[in-house]
């Protein structure tokens, strides 16, 4: 049987999809209006990313989580006391924006460090896990990145499974245009994986798990080094909301023939 | 002026895809000198479909090896291609296999990327990529001072490129990289009558949860739903979305709507696709699913609550009535 593997997840935090969302423009560039004080969880992606994670490293018996976060201290905190309730895993905290305005190649930089300092860890048996996107930024392009600067080269996107065979192989499916899933076979680790949602329902709280996470996410926050993400040479022209609003015809108490009728002879209209 | 480098993989067919023909009306449309960057098995047929363009150069990494499409093959064919022409912009649609490779390109050319832009043009003297945040919940424009600049150009925002096919010179560029330890084995893909995701499609079906609830009769009508919609899904070639609290319930394993996904799901956590009209069924709520349409051209929408947030001031036209008594007599009609 294949030998345990090294998982590193990363992910931040994001606003509640709920909020309402409002850009400002300051001085250091765009950013939410009233950023610090808007509920944050851990960014959906991130979240399957994770999931999967203690979900492989259970079936692996030795196997480690990592969870590698940059984002304001406080709001992890805040998210960490939800999130640790999930699974097993250690934080390694870095003290810096979660803003979806930030460039993805610093914090690529930022999370690539932030692994890099992780002792002991084996780096011939890493995986690095994270959300294909998040729901910030959207870039889809910090995890490639970060495996570049780690020296990684097999990387997957989109990954809806991951399937460890008995050689210690993997197979991987990714999604690709069309609705279907690309499947592929990785000799062995190390490799990057950016999650879509795989195939796992999000763990229900497990009080038992949380003490044990939080005993070391606790000194984790307070060892976590300030990281900021200065957005070299990125300008931000214009951030504006959607104005679009459209004049909404409501039809009422049309018999549903009559409502089948107008919709077809809509679809057929070139 | 910036000089500028179309990245383009080819088909099976030997050609090139409309997204690729897309980032080329791009390309052609900010004025620089354009070199033309291909990989796949063999470029020349798909260099002959593009001449007409007017390319300064037409690039090409060929062989076995990058027919796959594949992180390692890709990002050094690309790297290859981006050194060899040396652009300062590097422009590529943003199909499932340049957005794997390109962002880890950009970073070995100590250049910088953007992905997902709904537009490239010149504003103000220098190129400005517009893209969405925050889940195509705000809209912004920038510029960067770092070149390359690697963009990758989202699918449907301008026509694609049309011109005459001709006969193009191409230069093969040579790549030397250790074997890659992956190896693609295939594409899985639902049977062509149960495929529901059709990224090509006229209409985008929403599906709500509503389709799962008790209706009139106090009874849930699951699999009358499933039979309603797969078969105007046929009958009408549309694709289907779904909102996140029924892909959700199809995910717990709950007998409803087999067919549906988390690769339908559309909204603030799903895709938000393109196609000229939309029609939504059963659903229901604010902003994070009204996302989900953001790039619908004409929308309608069935429901039985006038208020809805998901329908109004965000669809052109609100049908109130009971989406299983409309779908049955709409499938009827198109049967």
């Amino acid at each position: 049987m294949s030998t345990p593997f090294q998982i590193v997840v990363c992910g931040t935090l994001v606003p509640d999809p709920l909020q309402t969302l409002e850009p400002v423009v300051g001085p250091a560039g765009p950013s939410l209006k009233n950023e610090m004080m808007l509920p944050a969880i851990l960014d959906p992606w991130a979240g399957h990313a994770l999931f999967e994670a203690a979900h492989l490293a259970r079936k692996m018996p030795g196997s480690k989580v990592w969870l590698v976060s940059l984002g304001p201290k406080a709001k992890l905190q805040q998210v960490m006391m939800t999130v640790a309730q999930k699974v097993p895993f250690e934080l390694v905290a870095l003290d810096g924006p979660a803003s979806g305005f930030s460039d993805s190649f610093e914090t690529a930089a930022a999370l690539a460090a932030g692994i890099e300092a992780i002792a002991g860890l084996d780096r011939s048996r890493v995986l690095v896990f994270g959300g294909w996107e998040s729901a910030s930024r959207g870039a889809g392009s910090t995890l490639q990145m970060v495996g570049e600067r780690l020296g990684i080269v097999e990387q997957f996107q989109g990954v809806d499974r991951i399937a460890v065979r008995d050689d210690g192989s993997f197979e991987i499916l990714e999604r690709v245009e069309g609705g279907k899933h690309q499947v592929s076979v990785c000799s062995a680790p190390p490799a990057v994986l950016g999650w879509a949602t795989g195939n796992l329902p999000e763990p229900r709280n497990n009080p038992q798990v949380g003490m044990a996470n939080m005993r070391a996410i606790m000194p984790a926050l307070q060892r976590a080094k300030a990281t900021p993400v200065p957005n070299t040479g990125l300008s931000f022209a214009s951030v504006s909301l959607p104005r679009q609003q459209r004049e909404t015809r409501i039809v009422k108490n049309l018999p549903a023939a009559e409502i089948a009728r107008e919709i077809v002879a809509w679809i057929g209209e070139e | 002026m910036e000089s500028i480098l179309l990245l383009a993989h080819i088909e099976a067919d030997g050609r090139l895809a409309k997204p690729a023909l897309e980032a080329l009306t791009t390309a052609l449309a900010l004025g620089g000198e354009l070199t033309v960057g291909l990989v796949g098995a063999a470029a020349q047929a798909a260099a002959d479909q593009i001449a007409g363009a007017g390319a300064a150069r037409t690039l090409a990494v060929t062989g076995d090896a990058f027919a796959q499409p594949r992180y390692a093959t890709d990002a050094a064919a690309a790297e290859a291609l981006c050194r060899a022409a040396g652009a300062t912009l590097v422009l590529a649609p943003s199909t499932s296999r340049w957005s794997r490779a390109l962002p880890g390109v950009a970073y070995r050319l100590g250049g910088r990327v953007d992905t997902h832009a709904t537009s490239l043009a010149v504003q103000n003297g220098a190129p400005a990529v517009t893209r969405w945040f925050y889940r195509q919940r705000m809209e912004a424009v920038l510029t960067r001072q770092q070149r390359p600049w690697v963009v990758l150009l989202e699918a449907g925002c301008v026509p694609a490129w049309s011109g005459a096919a001709g006969s193009a010179t191409v230069e093969t560029i040579a790549v030397e990289m250790p074997q890659p330890r992956t190896e693609v084995t295939g594409i899985q893909a639902p049977k062509a009558d149960e495929q529901t995701i059709r990224p090509d499609a006229k209409l985008l079906f929403v599906a709500g949860a509503g389709w799962t609830k008790k209706q009139g009769d106090g009874k849930v009508h699951g699999a009358e739903a499933e039979t309603l919609i797969l078969n105007f899904l046929r009958s009408a070639k549309a694709s289907l979305g779904g909102s996140k609290s029924l892909v959700d319930l199809s995910g717990e394993g709950e007998a409803v709507l087999q067919f549906m996904t988390h690769m339908n799901q559309i909204g603030q956590t799903g895709a938000t696709p393109r196609h000229p009209k939309g029609l939504s069924t059963c659903c229901h709520g604010e902003e994070p699913h009204v996302v989900g349409w953001r790039f619908i051209t004409e929308r309608r929408a069935i429901n039985l609550d006038p208020n809805c947030g998901w329908a109004r001031g965000k669809a052109d036209v609100l049908y109130v009535a009971d989406a299983f008594e409309v779908m049955r007599e709409v499938n009827r009609m198109l049967g």
